[in-house]
């Protein structure tokens, strides 16, 4: 497929004149008369460059790379012919560290990996650490989980909406969208007390229950949130530029889209209708009403319609889990992980043998392991934990979308213009604390 | 590319394709058994076909792992994404587990999904003390190998045979304290921290560049020479 070719920006674009008809472009140099004249290409034989390419090192500090992300390029011209990732620099070792944490220790590493999407982390963590241990959660913190899951899926598809117009040039749709993802912000700040770094679950439940007004907060964001979704449609969907920088670029097939092992949006994108919410569901996703978006041609534009939709559905899911959230308690009755109250902590002498132990020795699942995988924003997030018997896990592994998502980029930037590996960059939705952990 | 209808309407893949429109939808995994659940189907079509190379079945929480030999690990995969009944098409993840206990063997753990029929299966390989680390690549089965296998060479040093490119990827390539997930590499890391400040700044900035990058700016000559050598023989520090 002929991926370059850019024929809804020319059909879209304005003659080069503006309003008054004078041409936008002011030539350099003006006559003894105060005319402006055509600049004239100075005299010479220009060199003939057409067979040598060119290295350009994209990154690591590069603003539009989205974190510390290198590309080494080759060019001819202004064609990209190679790319050649480099990924690291963020390596801080937090599958080695989780070897050597309980596991409610290691929930406030789920926070920093992927650091835009915090609650779905530690819902995804939670799950896992609790299919090791052989708990049932309970009916309202699964619905608790369920919103958490979605408010982040939320928040990071704005920063991902936002950023991506930053690079591509438009201003106005990041400020509405992170005025949006404030507000889920502030929600978080209401339930849990942080707002970057949740830490929200634990082990067989919640670090809390929600607040009061924390649902009226809600359901007003819920009613808000599409209007605010309508209007970035409204001016970003249909304007020539972003067509015109988004349409035909870093295409995959959906042959192609599964091999290179893509999730979430990438390859949903491609028109592949995989959604582990609805496949292999977690947390009773099978009981919400919601519907999974697909793309037809796996290009930049297609992952933005997607995401576009994906946060519509999103709040889809907020509405009813808001309506079916059940009263009862949040946490298991399990003392095997849930530590006593705090009243009965500093009152009742087995209670506060019960904290001491149950903090300093941690509770231990039995001999195993468990894979459970989540739909992330970016895609499949995937933790596979193995126990020895002991209080801390013998390996953690995440298994990051974003990494595997990134991948890809060799192949899809290939035959690409340098300017169009931003765009294609930013589609991928990469977190760099993810990617190299 | 996309499947396109007859009638110019767009007909997406779907997962679960294979299953046929009557298959109960799937819903959450509740009350599972510590082990013996019900296994995975595709492992009875694995014991027909591969007979003796499936050395072991273990359903734990659910999930069926499947110890193969580690020579046939490309068979069992390659026939695992071929076959017509089994098409597990998507590559989760590829990782390593070493046990505390240094007589148990060392794991290699491929998570693979059936998309069309939604299936989920574990494949493991065990590598014994003491014997070489290496595995064949699955690469040319799953493009998405490539990064996953050259992680869990850059932090278990496994080698994965005929892998085109087993780099280190997310440590340095002049990496010289080993692999950084192995049990007996200390958490803090095998130098001191003077030694590795010293190396910090000691380090070449044209390191930085591969001698295949470096190439295409045709700045290869103009390296010092203890730089060229090693960029020629491919001598990689760390192993």
């Amino acid at each position: 497929m002929a991926t370059t070719k850019r024929t809804v920006e020319v059909e879209l674009s304005t003659s080069g004149l503006d309003a008054q008809g004078r041409p936008q472009r002011v030539p350099l140099a003006v006559d003894e008369g105060g005319n402006v004249v055509t600049m004239e290409a100075p005299p010479g034989i220009e060199p003939d460059l057409s067979g040598e390419h060119m290295l350009i090192n994209l990154g690591p500090q590069h603003p539009a790379t989205h974190g510390v992300l290198r590309l080494v390029l080759e060019l001819d011209g202004e064609t990209v012919v190679r790319c050649i990732p480099h990924v690291g620099y963020l390596h801080c070792g937090f599958e080695k560290i989780g070897e050597y944490r309980q596991y409610n220790q290691i929930i406030p590493w789920t926070d920093r990996e992927d650091y835009l999407n915090s609650p779905g982390n530690n819902v995804a963590f939670a799950l896992g650490a609790e299919r090791l241990f052989g708990i049932e959660i309970t009916e309202r913190c699964k619905v608790l989980r369920v919103i958490a899951c979605e408010l982040s899926r939320i928040i990071s598809h704005l920063v991902w909406l936002g950023t991506t117009c930053i690079d591509i040039g438009a201003f106005t749709p990041f400020l509405w969208a992170f005025q949006q993802r404030e507000e889920v912000y502030e929600m978080l700040e209401m339930w849990i007390g942080a707002r970057l770094t949740t830490s929200l679950t634990r082990v067989g439940g919640m670090g809390a229950d929600i607040p009061d007004g924390f649902l009226e907060k809600l359901s007003a964001f819920v009613r808000g949130f599409p209007k605010v979704v309508d209007e970035i449609d409204r001016v970003i969907t249909r304007n020539g530029i972003w067509v015109g920088r988004t349409v035909g670029l870093g295409v995959m097939s959906p042959e192609e889209a599964v091999n290179y092992g893509l999730s979430g949006p990438m390859v949903r994108a491609s028109g592949v209708a995989y959604d582990l919410r609805k496949d292999f569901p977690y947390l009773d996703y099978e009981t919400y009403d919601f519907e999974v978006p697909v793309g037809t041609n796996g290009d930049v534009y297609d992952r933005f319609l997607v995401r576009m939709e994906e946060l519509r559905q999103s709040t889809r899911i907020l509405d009813q889990a808001m309506k079916r959230l059940p009263d009862g308690p949040v946490n298991v009755d399990d003392h095997r992980v849930i530590l006593p109250p705090k009243s009965k902590a500093t009152s009742d002498m087995e209670s506060m043998i019960h904290h001491f132990k149950q903090v300093m020795e941690g509770p231990r699942p039995p001999i195993g392991e468990s894979y459970v995988a989540v739909e992330s924003p970016k895609g499949e997030k995937g933790y596979y934990m193995v126990s020895d018997g002991s209080s801390k896990p013998v390996r953690w592994r995440i298994r990051p979308p974003s990494f595997v998502n990134l991948s890809a980029i060799p192949r899809m930037v290939e035959g690409h213009l340098l300017s169009d590996v931003i765009a294609i960059n930013a589609s991928i939705d990469i977190v760099m604390g993810e990617i190299d952990r | 590319m996309t499947e396109v209808n007859n009638d110019g309407s767009f007909a997406p893949v779907v997962a679960g394709s294979a299953l046929g429109v009557d298959a109960p939808a799937p819903v959450t995994p509740k009350n599972l058994p510590h082990r013996g659940g019900e296994p995975n189907p595709s492992v009875d079509a694995m014991r027909r076909q591969f007979g003796a190379a499936v050395r072991r079945v273990d359903v734990v929480w659910g999930e069926t792992t499947v110890v193969i030999d580690p020579a046939r690990v490309h068979d069992v995969i390659r026939w695992l994404h071929d076959n017509p009944l089994e098409r597990y098409d998507y590559l989760s993840d590829i990782t390593a587990v070493e046990f505390r206990d240094l007589e148990q063997p060392l794991e290699l753990v491929w998570h693979l999904r059936s998309l069309p029929y939604r299936r989920f299966l574990r494949v493991k390989a065990l590598i014994a003390r003491g014997a070489p680390l290496e595995v064949p690549t699955v690469w040319d089965i799953y493009k998405g190998a490539d990064w996953l296998e050259r992680e869990c060479y850059d932090m278990f040093g496994i080698r994965f045979i005929g892998h085109p490119d087993l780099r280190r990827l997310l440590m340095w390539e002049q990496y010289a304290e080993g692999f950084p997930l192995r049990k007996d590499f200390p958490l803090r890391g095998r130098f001191s921290r003077s030694e590795q400040l010293r190396q910090a700044l000691a380090a070449n900035p044209e390191a930085r560049y591969s001698k295949d990058e470096l190439s295409i700016a045709e700045a290869f000559e103009d390296l010092p020479a203890d730089m060229r050598r090693r960029l020629t023989t491919g001598e990689r520090t760390g192993e």
